[in-house]
């Protein structure tokens, strides 16, 4: 048995965020994470492995500097990383991407009683998508937004949240579940971790690499093989200032209350 | 003929996919259905709601003729009683596929952005997560963009088409990006609860609507889960969307957080609403998650939202900045909150809120 754990290093969207003359996100100008969603999808993975002592593999797509968040995952106490990167690779959305990723994922090799992981979404973009879409590709049943995961010999049961309450789901392995960040805390990098995280197994998968999967077509992948494309993207204005009390007292709050009973808000 | 969603020219229509639990319609299905029916006129073509479910009342199917629904798709079956991904997709793409409708929204629920995303890797279809604003007509989405964003419109080119344009935050709402699918059909998009507003219910519309049930192809040998239970929260949740007033409470009440939510309950009380709060009170596990104001939480359009404590993170913004009033105290007068606060106390909320709901309530009984 084996986890195999899809993770994306995304800009720290809660910190310091630097846009560029263009109205684009300066990537390059942000400190990276690691998605929350996916950090509790490897610690997922990480107590699967803690109670059978299977293999965790964790893949993410992305440039080069992914490296590092990979080595980090490596040293939480994940077995292999592989990172998926390429020119051909870039500009994909979430369909292309999911193309990609499940290429990398078959390659990888999922067997009968293996578990596919994906954060339920990266705080970049908010979609949700990939984790299905991989799903879909690879012909297995998803469960999505796992906030409680028992895996027994090959079925898994899943708690899904909805918005007032959950669904309890019982799936067999193969099978690919999104996580949401509540599922659990992840833990830290251990000292041992850090001294062995360099001597693991890491891969690069390229275009060369996974190029004769059906799933990598020039159609289906990279800018030109993404079926959804960006239109305009802007800055959403602030809206105009509105009116500063003066004071913070008693006296201000009534003429507060007074202001807001003369406009029949109130 | 095998289905191909790049013949463009073949599809027509537009869609809504009306999610129902336990048999009721969901209101997310009447705001699509009134932002679908715009685009439909817009284009020229008919509205059609796709309800999947076991045997849903007809009365039911009707109503959705009186949000603009010319057409009600609708498949009753044992196995489409509750949602599963496998059954609902299954049923949705057969019917894409054999009517090949141009465009197809969906609610962006918990099941919605399930069943969205599978479906357009299974069709070869682009998806769009999340819409917050869709147009067809170029003049109309310049005139969106000339009220919420910073482009010089009047100097900048537009490519002239009637692709459906979906407009959502992205980066946690710091940049919306306007997404298009030229080139596949259908351009299919979740649209975020509570944006869309719900047309006024037309009675003479239901009445015309055409009921069409369609027969579908599903055996339990399709589904590869087992549902064990479903459960409802004991609590019941806050309905932040629904709600006239907010009072939300930001990282400000971490001095003391029990007397913060506490004096933002008391001043909700008073107003008649409901209590909300940012990312970071939420995170800091202070209050349940359904009371999340923000990008990655509610989207809000109170008459009356106060944010006490609240510095104004964009992400934050994103969720409430289109209520009507909005009231900020915070004792940072530089905050970027007081950039979208119609009106701005520079003040500590453990002060100010307390005057604040006694200043209301004594002006409320004043008029009683």
């Amino acid at each position: 048995m084996k986890c195999i754990v899809c993770v994306k290093q995304v800009p720290d969207t809660s910190g310091v965020v630097a846009v560029k003359e263009d109205g684009t996100m300066d990537r390059a100008a942000m400190a990276t994470i690691t998605n929350h969603d996916d950090l509790a999808a490897v610690e997922a993975a990480l107590r699967i492995k803690d109670a059978t002592g299977c293999k965790v593999v964790v893949v993410s797509m992305g440039p080069p500097p992914a490296e590092g968040m990979l080595r980090e995952l490596l040293a939480m106490g994940a077995d292999e990383a592989v990172l998926v990167s390429a020119r051909e690779f870039g500009g994909s959305d979430t369909y292309a991407t999911s193309q990609i990723l499940a290429a990398a994922v078959k390659k990888i090799g999922v067997e009968d009683d293996d578990i596919i992981f994906c954060g339920r979404q990266a705080i970049d973009g908010d979609t949700a998508q990939v984790g299905p879409q991989i799903a879909e590709k690879l012909h297995l049943p998803q469960v999505s937004y796992a906030a409680e995961i028992k895996v027994e010999g090959k079925t898994v049961t899943v708690k899904r949240l909805l918005e007032d309450g959950y669904m309890t789901i019982k799936v067999q392995t193969p099978c690919l579940i999104t996580c949401v960040k509540e599922l659990n805390t992840a833990r830290y990098m251990s000292v041992g971790g850090i001294m062995e995280c360099y001597q693991k197994p890491l891969e690069i998968y390229n275009y060369e690499t996974l190029k004769d999967d059906p799933l990598i077509d020039v159609d289906t992948i990279g800018l030109k093989g993404s079926p959804t494309n960006v239109y305009k993207s802007f800055s959403p204005p602030v809206k105009g200032a509105g009116m500063m009390m003066e004071g913070a007292d008693k006296a201000t709050v009534e003429k507060l209350v007074s202001i807001l009973n003369d406009k029949h808000i109130i | 003929m095998a289905f191909n969603s790049s013949d463009t020219a073949a599809f027509k229509g537009v869609w809504v996919f009306c999610e129902q639990r336990e048999g009721v319609i969901m209101s997310t299905s009447y705001q699509l259905l009134s932002e679908g029916r715009k685009l439909a006129n817009d284009l020229g073509v008919e509205l059609c709601g796709v309800v999947l479910g076991k045997d849903i009342k007809e009365d039911y199917l009707k109503a959705l003729g009186g949000y603009g629904a010319d057409k009600v798709y609708y498949c009753n079956h044992e196995l489409l009683d509750v949602y599963t991904t496998d059954a609902y997709t299954k049923v949705i793409c057969d019917l894409v596929e054999d009517k090949k409708p141009e465009i197809f929204l969906i609610g962006a629920t918990n099941i919605g952005r399930d069943l969205g995303p599978r479906c357009a890797a299974r069709l070869h279809t682009g998806l769009t997560a999340d819409c917050t604003h869709l147009d067809v007509d170029v003049e109309k989405y310049k005139a969106f963009l000339k009220t919420t964003s910073t482009i010089d419109v009047d100097n900048t080119k537009f490519e002239d088409t009637k692709n459906l344009k979906m407009t959502r935050p992205a980066f946690g709402g710091h940049l919306m990006a306007t997404i298009v699918c030229p080139d596949y059909r259908p351009q299919m998009s979740t649209v975020r609860p509570g944006v869309m507003q719900t047309a006024p219910y037309n009675e003479e519309t239901a009445a015309k609507t055409v009921l069409e049930r369609v027969d579908v192809k599903l055996d339990a040998s399709d589904i590869h889960v087992d549902l064990v239970e479903i459960k409802k929260s004991a609590k019941k949740l806050v309905d932040l969307v629904g709600a006239d007033v907010v009072v939300s409470v930001g990282r400000g009440i971490s001095s003391d957080p029990k007397r913060g939510i506490e004096i933002a309950e008391e001043l909700a009380n008073v107003l008649g609403g409901v209590v909300g709060a940012s990312r970071a009170v939420v995170d800091a596990g202070l209050i349940a998650a359904d009371h999340q104001v923000g990008q990655t939480g509610k989207t809000v359009h109170a008459k009356i939202y106060v944010a006490l404590g609240i510095s104004g993170a964009i992400q934050h913004l994103a969720g409430m900045q289109d209520s009507e009033c909005i009231i900020a105290v915070n004792k940072n007068g530089s905050a970027p909150i007081f950039d979208v606060a119609t009106y701005g106390i520079t003040g500590d909320l453990f002060k100010v809120g307390p005057m604040l709901t006694e200043a209301i309530a004594k002006y409320k009984a004043s008029k009683a």
